[in-house]
């Protein structure tokens, strides 16, 4: 595991550490990172930042559980620099919804039981927000396809694809 | 994975200054360009990339799809493989190209994966991608454990006693049936290289896979003006449905003036060492009028040279049939 160190403000010192300046607009706040060029959105998050709701799995762009919005776009944070994400602003699960005021796709998940373990659910639900605003068809078999970046080994897909089209409106 | 020193350019010209101090841009090289990150910093995980130097070039705009007056298309480096695919004028004109795009991947690569990225995307074999393992590519001399070994997946074409990985890009199969050409712009200026021209046979160096000089930074890809009545398509066989690579993938772009095929560009993916043109299906196609025999005719001829491993036989039949079922969807029988 790389080392990741955090300090307030950048400074000359800090930088003869070797750690990279970056700001993180994560979830509407900036956090200002002195970052090791190796740490990952992914890691960065869970590990300096303490939200753990985005989850790794595979760590290769395969699995989806890291499923993270970039600029409104979603994306793997485990094959993101967080070096490269420098002023980009992220949005992970937990900025998407709070216990008070779930986001529609959290509640569409609830009510169709779209989980087992729960493990692959912050993906899911990451990735099916931001369908949401991308060209998607109106079928299962659209919503399937475009859903394929996200597995689940629990096997909750046909929950997971009626939650999303009841948030789309399609069923 | 390994330390690295990593710089954001600023522009294109630093992006190539800091570049230019590799000996190489192939594999083993000491800088690497970081733009989507869905292959380089994979292959840093594995350690099958160990670059000393990442350079950002995400800063530098090459983001743009420009429509010329002539009506070539510019598309920038950095155009997202997602934009590209639902870019309006692509998504007309280039069907071939947004179908392509469009199977290959996940929905969040596609976000994050660049145009000259996917030019560069890498093998999956599985010898290639570990480090514990010989491979020819990625350590010369090293010797390659896919011939006779895990080959399912790899070439039946180009291949070579010292590397049979496959080209996995759908993208660049679509680019090469459209004829598509490269700008890269180096310490030296700038060139424009054929697609046809960029990648390279794995002969006896299979670690050298384009033309690519240190230093030499993709700009843009450009795609020439499709004559009306021009037709293409994209068909990808893989073992699920979704998010896999290609055992067999077709790209076809037609053009039949009085009942006769006037133009054909035709590219194979999935069982080349590198995206797969086929001027000899081209060939048994040109002045024919399109019928189910001239496309089978034509699947038999691009397959004609293609070497079976232990493992990978079924691809020359699967393509083959792949073939003729993109000609035929794509310009169906009298």
């Amino acid at each position: 595991m790389s080392v990741i160190t955090e300090a307030p403000r950048p400074s000359a010192a800090a930088d003869a550490r070797g750690g990279t300046p970056t700001t993180l607009r994560v979830n509407g706040t900036d956090h200002e990172l002195l970052l090791d060029p190796r740490a990952t959105l992914l890691d960065t998050l869970r590990e300096i930042l303490d939200l753990t709701g985005t989850k790794k799995g595979c760590d290769h762009g395969q699995c989806g559980a890291c499923t993270v919005h970039v600029d409104g776009r979603r994306i793997n944070a485990c094959l993101a620099l967080a070096v490269s994400m420098n002023g980009r602003a992220v949005t992970t699960i937990e900025g998407l919804g709070t216990a008070q005021a779930l986001h529609p796709m959290q509640e569409a998940f609830v009510a169709r039981d779209g989980y087992q373990c729960g493990y692959c659910t912050a993906g899911q639900i990451m990735s099916a927000a931001a369908l949401l605003h991308e060209p998607c068809g109106p079928s299962d078999d659209d919503v399937r396809e475009l859903m394929s970046g996200n597995l689940c080994r629990c096997g909750a897909y046909s929950n997971i694809v009626a939650a999303i089209q009841d948030v789309r409106g399609k069923r | 994975m390994e330390n690295f020193r990593y710089t954001a350019a600023a522009d294109v010209h630093e992006a190539i200054r800091l570049a230019g101090a590799a000996a190489t841009a192939q594999q083993g090289a000491r800088v690497r360009f970081l733009a989507g990150g869905t292959t380089l910093v994979d292959l840093m995980k594995l350690d099958v990339e160990t670059p000393e130097h990442v350079v950002d070039i995400n800063g530098l705009g090459l983001d743009r799809v420009a429509v010329s007056s002539d009506g070539e298309v510019h598309i920038g480096a950095l155009v997202r493989n997602a934009d590209l695919a639902h870019h309006p004028h692509i998504r007309a004109h280039y069907p071939v190209l947004s179908q392509a795009l469009l199977a290959g991947a996940s929905a969040q690569l596609r976000n994050m994966a660049t145009t000259g990225g996917n030019l560069l995307q890498r093998t999956r074999c599985v010898y290639f991608r570990d480090p514990d393992s010989a491979c020819n590519k990625r350590e010369p001399g090293s010797g390659c454990p896919a011939i006779g070994g895990y080959n399912r997946n790899l070439a039946v074409l180009g291949t070579s006693a010292h590397c049979i990985a496959s080209n996995p890009s759908d993208m660049n199969v679509a680019l090469m049936a459209l004829d598509a050409r490269v700008r890269v712009q180096g310490g030296s200026g700038p060139r424009t290289i054929a697609l046809a021209d960029f990648y390279l046979l794995p002969g006896d160096t299979p670690e050298r896979e384009t033309v690519l000089q240190a230093g030499e930074l993709i700009t843009d890809v450009i795609l020439p003006p499709q004559p009306e009545g021009t037709r293409s398509g994209y068909l990808k066989l893989r073992d699920r449905a979704s998010y896999e690579f290609a055992l067999a993938s077709a790209a076809v772009a037609l053009r039949a003036e009085d009942g006769r095929i006037v133009h054909a560009g035709i590219a194979l993916g999935g069982v080349g060492t590198r995206p797969w043109r086929s001027p000899q299906a081209e060939q048994a196609l040109l002045g024919q009028a399109p019928d189910a025999a001239r496309y089978a005719q034509a699947a038999e001829a691009a397959l004609r040279d293609a070497v079976p491993q232990s493992e990978n036989g079924f691809k020359i039949e699967l393509a083959r049939r792949c073939l003729a079922h993109a000609l035929a969807t794509t310009l169906p029988p009298g």
